[in-house]
């Protein structure tokens, strides 16, 4: 059947409205990338002349450095914590049916409305009034509280979506109820802890607000030191860094590809 | 091939195999199985046949063990086993989608419950060999499950219950999930298999063909009861209620009222016409309103008028090759419709007035209120 001009026209409209909503949710990343490569000392659009100083820049401020570090450390033992405590959560919410059920899923999901800045508050006042010190773990803490509700509920989903034939399968085979976890579930759930855990880690590396509460000079994360650095100097240095930030998530994204499939690990296919 | 298999175990072994007490079970306040006995002896093909929600899958589950009685006694080889838990009870089962592991390979799975019992790696390759080749998939050893037909499929979750040598075989609706053509050779298969090993088997399935095809005895369910017991064809030809007539093959039904009874000798009014019959049944219902059961195959067409006939009018005769399904309106039958099947050369036009005559041993008289059931 041959199309209507009507057709034609809402099929052109339709495109370049996709066009435009896609540009526009790209379009800050386009604009700090090409900041990054603006000789100016000031950060101005669009740029006069063109220079890589400010990523040279990025490596000789040794807050970035130690801030990254920061971050890698505490979004990968704050993930490992979350998805291992997550799971176990989320198993245990599957699974059994007890009286403070509710209410533990209440708590579990209270991170998602209660403020991060009040997580951060809370802690931060906790910590002092305990005499706490204030290490990179109270931080990682802070972390997990804030990630746990994403972790718990991605493992929740592959959990009852599991076919629970496998697990019978496995019983009647003969194998005792911790063989079957072994070997059946945790195996096959693996798409699902990846997909929990990879939330957990990029959550955990984009947080800012929390962490300022908790951080010190030497513990704080790379989004803190950005902020730090954008206190005192104005110039092209933080797009550079957000260039390379972005840089590193992909990367991250790119490597759980490669080895599970996207697609699998984000429920999406 | 047929000569290999040995006899079919004593159907009289003293003990059974499977023993079900009393077993009970419902779901928050839902009934799912009414109190169930029945006794499954060693080597049979029992059936559990019936519609959806007829409680035969939670039958299944509560011989597995997957499910906890409310009541009652289990019993498999004569050990108690109401209280041990699904991997200590050594059966075997096949699911409707089979549930291959997948993230294994064919002989992995069928290794599975092997590596479970600490059976030695050279054993356990060679009785892989083995019952590979006994359901015919010896070069798919290293396939993966997602890279084998339905059918290989299948193969490889029996070879994967078979490999233990389990007390029983249970058959979740195996064959559901194949196309026709395959279904049938699955089926012969099935039951070669296990009539060679004597294998204590219950099935099952909500389809009458297959359980006529394939039992020792069926047991038809409906509503968590086991409404009849019996060898496939002591269901299909002395259906004991409304359910199980049915429930298995085509039924023509008549309102009728059962004016005397005298042993298994009745005599009742289908519409103007009084029948005499003997029935087999051993329980038959009070005077009264009652339901008249024959199959289709039991019925002759006659000329209309005929003495001790029941009147009807061709509404639809439906070829089908060897045979002609003529559809009859008759006002005394339930549902206003009898069917039955003659040579296509006979098939008469529509509108002829005919009469129906029934044979005097053959139909069953059931109780009117059954028909709810």
């Amino acid at each position: 059947m041959k199309k209507s001009t009507l057709d034609h026209v809402l099929d052109w409209s339709g495109r370049i409205l996709l066009t435009l909503i896609l540009g526009f949710v790209l379009l800050p990343f386009f604009v700090v990338l090409i900041a990054s490569f603006n000789d100016s000392a000031i950060l101005s659009f669009p740029p006069k002349s063109w220079s890589l100083r400010w990523y040279a820049n990025v490596f000789e401020y040794r807050d970035f450095g130690a801030g990254l570090v920061n971050s890698l450390k505490i979004a990968g033992i704050g993930a490992s914590i979350a998805i291992v405590a997550g799971a176990g959560f989320a198993y245990v919410m599957d699974r059994y049916d007890f009286a403070l059920k509710g209410l533990l899923n209440g708590v579990l999901m209270s991170p998602l409305i209660i403020p991060n800045f009040t997580i951060g508050l809370g802690l931060l006042i906790l910590s002092t009034s305990a005499s706490l010190p204030r290490t990179i773990w109270l931080v990682i803490a802070v972390h997990v509280i804030i990630v746990l509700p994403f972790v718990v509920r991605s493992v929740y989903v592959s959990l009852q979506n599991f076919e629970r034939r496998y697990e019978q399968a496995a019983e009647s085979l003969g194998a005792s109820p911790l063989h079957v976890l072994v070997t059946i579930t945790l195996p096959l759930l693996v798409p699902g802890l990846v997909s929990g855990a990879l939330f957990a880690a990029i959550l955990s590396f984009n947080e800012f607000t929390a962490s300022l509460f908790v951080v010190n000079q030497r513990t704080q994360t790379l989004p803190v030191a950005m902020y730090n650095y954008v206190r005192e100097y104005a110039d092209p240095t933080l797009a550079a860094v957000s260039v390379i930030y972005v840089l590193v998530v992909a990367v991250l994204l790119l490597i759980v590809h490669k080895f599970f499939r996207l697609e699998k690990v984000l429920n999406v296919e | 091939m047929l000569s290999e298999i040995p006899p079919i175990p004593s159907q009289n072994d003293a003990r059974p195999s499977v023993q079900i007490d009393g077993v009970s079970k419902s779901f928050s306040g839902v009934t799912a199985l009414e109190p169930v006995s029945l006794k499954i002896r060693k080597g049979e093909f029992l059936t559990l046949l019936g519609p959806s929600g007829c409680g035969k899958t939670t039958l299944l589950n509560l011989i597995a063990g997957f499910l906890e009685a409310d009541s009652g006694e289990l019993f498999i080889n004569s050990e108690l086993v109401t209280q041990v838990p699904p991997h200590q009870r050594e059966i075997g089962i096949v699911f409707q989608n089979y549930a291959l592991f997948p993230h294994m390979s064919v002989a992995q799975n069928v290794a599975y419950g092997l590596r479970t019992r600490r059976v030695p790696k050279a054993e356990i390759a060679e009785r892989v060999r083995e019952t590979l080749a006994l359901v015919k998939l010896e070069d798919f050893a290293d396939r993966r499950p997602r890279q084998l037909s339905g059918g290989q499929q299948q193969r490889v979750a029996l070879a994967r219950a078979l490999v233990i040598r389990p007390r029983v075989l249970l058959l979740d609706e195996p064959f559901s999930a194949l196309d026709r053509n395959l279904r049938t050779a699955m089926q012969v298969e099935l039951k070669e298999i296990q009539s060679r090993l004597g294998l204590t088997t219950v099935f099952v399935t909500h389809d009458q063909s297959e359980a006529l095809s394939m039992s020792d005895r069926i047991a038809v369910m409906s509503r968590g009861r086991i409404r009849q017991i019996g060898s496939p064809t002591e269901i299909y030809d002395c259906p004991q209620n409304h359910f199980v007539s049915t429930f298995v093959g085509d039924a023509n039904l008549f309102s009728a009222t059962l004016v005397e009874t005298d042993g298994k000798k009745v005599s009742l009014n289908v519409g103007e016409t009084r029948l005499p019959l003997t029935t087999y049944q051993d329980e038959l219902p009070a005077a009264g309103p009652v339901t008249l059961f024959v199959r289709p195959e039991q019925c002759r067409l006659s000329a209309a008028g005929q003495d001790g006939a029941i009147p009807a009018t061709v509404a639809l005769s439906v070829y089908q090759g060897s045979y002609a399904e003529m559809h009859l309106d008759c006002p005394t039958a339930e549902g206003g419709r009898v069917m039955l099947r003659v040579p296509a050369s006979e098939a008469l036009p529509v509108g002829t007035a005919v009469s129906i005559a029934l044979p005097e041993q053959g139909p069953a008289i059931y109780a009117k209120e059954e028909a709810a059931a």
